[in-house]
């Protein structure tokens, strides 16, 4: 029967396809849960869930904690910037202290690589990676595939371009793995310097010009300029990169098809895509956000089960 | 492991006319009543009830909902093997409204309990009355029990009850199976 072949969400990289396939069969029953008078279902009322933000986060945050709220979890949150962390407390003691009120799982997001992963080996609560720094954001790819799916109708064979700053961006690399795993073709876009040097080994290719990769595409995913990120320059000015990098009603127009435009948010509306193209009919930005909660919710609930009771 | 046969395909013929006539004693005709199959196995009863009804006793429009109770069962977590949930159809509101819930087999009445926390989201009924076609007696958990019933049977604890409809298991026949390893 249907069980998830992992026992934490830590990336895309460690599920396969059937895991992906019932996430997102899951994700179609919330999806309708979330949609009722009465959006929420009692199936989590007896577990705990602490979401652990090391780093900054409005709608991730937002989402997770709707998606356990709608499965009826009790939540605690923590945001590092009120916490014993400036004090010089570590990752597994914090944690740690937090698993001592009982909590079954750990929502977490962390500025450093492979944080999810470290904390897995230490602690017995399920762990869900919310962000680990610029490696996955597992629960974005997954809302984003599920989203192509829902407009596309499937993921196999539509051709998707991934544009901007890949380099800091965890989106990029989750879903460069989930796509793979449906059988989708990637291509990736951006100013070379945002472009990790060894990233076509992962079987993607790279296109410099943004109009011929727009007009190869089906999907074009427009990621954030992360400026906080970058500790040098990797454009020379915001408005080059607008210029070169920049989606815009005119270039769109100039294309002699209809792609779907999709964004992780927050948008930098001016600099990866303009106004009118952010508001689009062909932008699916807020369906990203409602597909959200469905998908967290999916992924919660799926990791719960394996929590047994007597 | 033996399998016996409680109910043939003629007499379940019988029963559900017999159903039929007793919906329609209470709720002439259906225009204040919605019929909701639990999932997965109360469709196929369900969707024979509206037929008859429509088809033999001439009542048209009515309303029948389709209601997947995974998220709302008290063994989540408990179980070894993870439940598939199935989609709910409830396309309408049933708020005032005469509900029936339709299921196939009522054992320890835990189903149709959460089938009850579940309707909630659709709004507030005036009543909920529960039809089944298989009633194990004495083998309730809870106190539920059927306003229609098609066959009360005892049966013990090791023996399983399967029906079975043309429309999935090739034809009409209601089982009583015997895990007993002898």
């Amino acid at each position: 029967m249907a069980k998830l072949s992992v026992t934490n969400l830590l990336g895309i990289k460690y599920l396969n396809k059937d895991d992906i396939d019932l996430i997102f069969k899951t994700a179609d029953h919330f999806k309708q849960v979330i949609n009722r008078p009465i959006k929420k279902v009692p199936s989590l009322r007896d577990l705990t869930i602490a979401n652990l933000f090391f780093e900054n986060s409005t709608r991730t945050r937002l989402s997770f904690e709707l998606a356990e709220k709608r499965l009826s979890a009790d939540i605690i949150n923590f945001s590092a910037a009120q916490s014993s962390v400036k004090k010089g407390e570590t990752l597994i003691d914090t944690v740690n202290n937090i698993l001592s009120m009982k909590v079954d799982i750990v929502v977490m997001r962390h500025p450093h690589e492979g944080a999810a992963d470290f904390l897995s080996k230490h602690v017995s609560a399920k762990i869900v990676n919310a962000g680990d720094g610029a490696h996955e954001h597992p629960t974005q790819a997954l809302l984003d595939s599920y989203s192509i799916r829902e407009k596309l109708g499937s993921v196999k064979g539509k051709k998707v371009v991934i544009i901007g700053d890949i380099l800091h961006s965890r989106v990029a690399l989750s879903n460069i793995y989930a796509l793979q795993l449906q059988g989708a073709e990637i291509k990736l876009c951006g100013p070379t310097t945002l472009i990790p040097k060894h990233i076509t080994k992962l079987g993607v290719s790279y296109e410099n010009n943004l109009k011929k990769a727009l007009q190869w595409c089906d999907v074009a995913n427009v990621l954030r300029v992360q400026h906080e990120r970058m500790d040098i320059k990797y454009f020379p000015s915001v408005r080059e990169y607008t210029q070169l990098f920049g989606i815009n009603k005119e270039l769109l127009n100039e294309i002699d098809k209809d792609i779907v435009i999709m964004h992780p948010g927050p948008i930098n509306r001016g600099v990866e895509l303009t106004s009118d193209v952010a508001d689009s009919k062909q932008s699916i930005i807020l369906n990203q956000v409602e597909n959200g909660v469905a998908i967290r919710m999916a992924v919660i609930y799926l990791l719960a089960e394996q929590i047994k009771r007597d | 492991m033996a399998k016996k046969t409680l109910l043939n395909e003629k007499e379940i013929h019988i029963i559900l006319h017999r159903l039929a006539c007793q919906l329609i004693e209470n709720h002439q005709d259906f225009s204040d009543t919605i019929l909701i199959g639990i999932q997965p196995r109360g469709i196929y009863l369900a969707n024979r009830l509206v037929q008859l009804l429509q088809e033999e006793y001439g009542i048209k429009n009515i309303q029948m909902g389709k209601l997947d109770i995974t998220f709302y069962r008290d063994d989540f977590r408990r179980r070894n093997e993870p439940l598939q949930a199935s989609k709910t159809e409830i396309n309408f509101v049933v708020d005032s409204k005469n509900v029936v819930f339709i299921d196939d087999v009522l054992f320890s009445g835990r189903s149709i309990r959460a089938a009850l926390t579940a309707i909630q989201a659709f709004g507030r009924p005036n009543n909920i009355e529960l039809l089944v076609l298989i009633d194990r007696r004495f083998s309730r958990h809870l106190p539920i029990q059927p306003d229609y019933l098609g066959r009360q049977v005892d049966v013990i604890k090791d023996e399983q009850v399967k029906v079975g409809w043309k429309e999935n298991d090739k034809k009409d026949v209601v089982y009583i199976i015997n895990s007993d390893k002898n």
